[in-house]
C-alpha cells in the first residue's frame, strides 16, 4: 500500500473509531451506545488490518462485532433502564467532571509519554504480512498449552455464564 | 508516513474514553462498555507493537491479541450474565441502587 493511501486510511479509520467510541460512552439512550460501540469495534479491526494483521481483524469482526456487541444488546434490551433518559444538565456535568478530569489527565501523560520518546518513532521495517499457516502452526506447537488453557476458560466461562443467569427457583 | 506514535495514541484516546465511562456513568452496562473499550486498546497497542517491532515474524504480538480476544469473550458472557443476575435482584441497572455493602 502506498504511504498516501495508508495515510488516508488512517485518518478515516481514525474518525471512524474515535467518533463511535465518543459516541458510545457519551450518548444517553443506551441502545445506540451499544450500537455506537459496534462501530467503535469495527473501526478497531480496520486498525488491524491496516496494520498488517489481516486475521486478527477478521477474528475481531467475527468476535467482538458477531458476539460480543450483538450480546451486550441483548442484554440492554433485556434490562430495562430506569426511566426514559434524563436530558442533559449541567448538574449531571458537574458530577462527572472528576472523573472527565481524570481520564483526561491520563489521556495526556501517556500522550506526552508517547511524543517525548524518540524510540517510537521509528517507521515499520518492511511489509510483514502475517501467514495464517505460520500462525496455525505456532498455535498448535509452540503455544498449544495456552490453547488448550483458553479452551478450558471458555468452557468454565460458559457454564458459570448460564449458572449465573440460570432462574432461581429454590427460594 | 505512518510511524507507530499515531498508532498508540489512537489508543491512549481509545483507553480514555473507555477509563471516563467506567468513572463517570451510573449505569452497569455502560461502566462494561467502557471496560470493552479500555481491552481494545490493549489489543490495538500489542499489534501496534508487533508491527513496528524488530522482530514481526516471531508473531507474539498476533498470539497475545489472538488469546486476549478470547479471554474478553469470555469476560463479557460472565459480566453480562452477572448484570441480568443483578437485574433480576434489585430491578434495576443503575449502580446507585447496588448499595448492599454500603457501611
Amino acid at each position: 500500500m502506498s504511504t498516501t493511501a495508508a495515510f488516508i486510511a488512517y485518518s478515516v479509520l481514525t474518525l471512524v473509531t474515535l467518533g463511535a467510541a465518543l459516541a458510545a460512552v457519551s450518548l444517553r439512550n443506551i441502545v445506540h451506545c451499544g450500537l455506537s460501540l459496534a462501530l467503535a469495534f469495527v473501526g478497531v479491526a480496520g486498525f488491524y488490518i491496516l496494520l498488517g494483521a489481516e486475521f486478527v481483524g477478521f477474528i475481531q469482526l467475527l468476535v467482538y462485532v458477531g458476539a460480543v456487541a450483538v450480546l451486550i444488546m441483548f442484554v440492554i434490551l433485556l434490562t430495562r433502564p430506569d426511566g426514559d433518559p434524563q436530558p442533559f444538565t449541567f448538574d449531571r456535568l458537574r458530577r462527572a467532571l472528576p472523573g472527565l478530569g481524570i481520564a483526561l489527565a491520563v489521556f495526556l501523560v501517556i500522550t506526552i509519554s508517547i511524543r517525548t520518546s524518540e524510540s517510537l518513532r521509528a517507521g515499520a521495517p518492511d511489509d510483514a504480512g502475517v501467514s495464517i499457516e505460520a500462525l496455525g502452526h505456532k498455535l498448535v506447537t509452540s503455544h498449544l498449552l495456552p490453547l488448550q488453557i483458553t479452551g478450558v476458560l471458555l468452557t468454565a466461562a460458559l457454564i458459570g455464564a448460564v449458572l449465573f443467569a440460570m432462574k432461581e427457583d429454590n427460594n | 508516513m505512518l510511524t507507530l506514535e499515531f498508532f498508540l495514541i489512537i489508543s491512549a484516546a481509545l483507553f480514555s474514553l473507555g477509563f471516563a465511562a467506567v468513572l463517570t456513568r451510573r449505569n452497569v452496562i455502560m461502566i462494561l462498555i467502557g471496560i470493552e473499550l479500555m481491552l481494545s486498546s490493549a489489543n490495538l497497542n500489542f499489534i501496534a507493537f508487533w508491527r513496528f517491532g524488530p522482530d514481526p515474524d516471531a508473531l507474539t504480538g498476533v498470539l497475545f491479541v489472538l488469546f486476549s480476544i478470547a479471554v474478553a469473550a469470555a469476560e463479557a458472557a460472565v459480566g453480562l450474565a452477572l448484570i441480568i443476575l443483578i437485574y433480576r435482584h434489585f430491578k434495576s441497572t443503575n449502580t446507585f441502587n447496588f448499595s448492599l455493602l454500603n457501611g
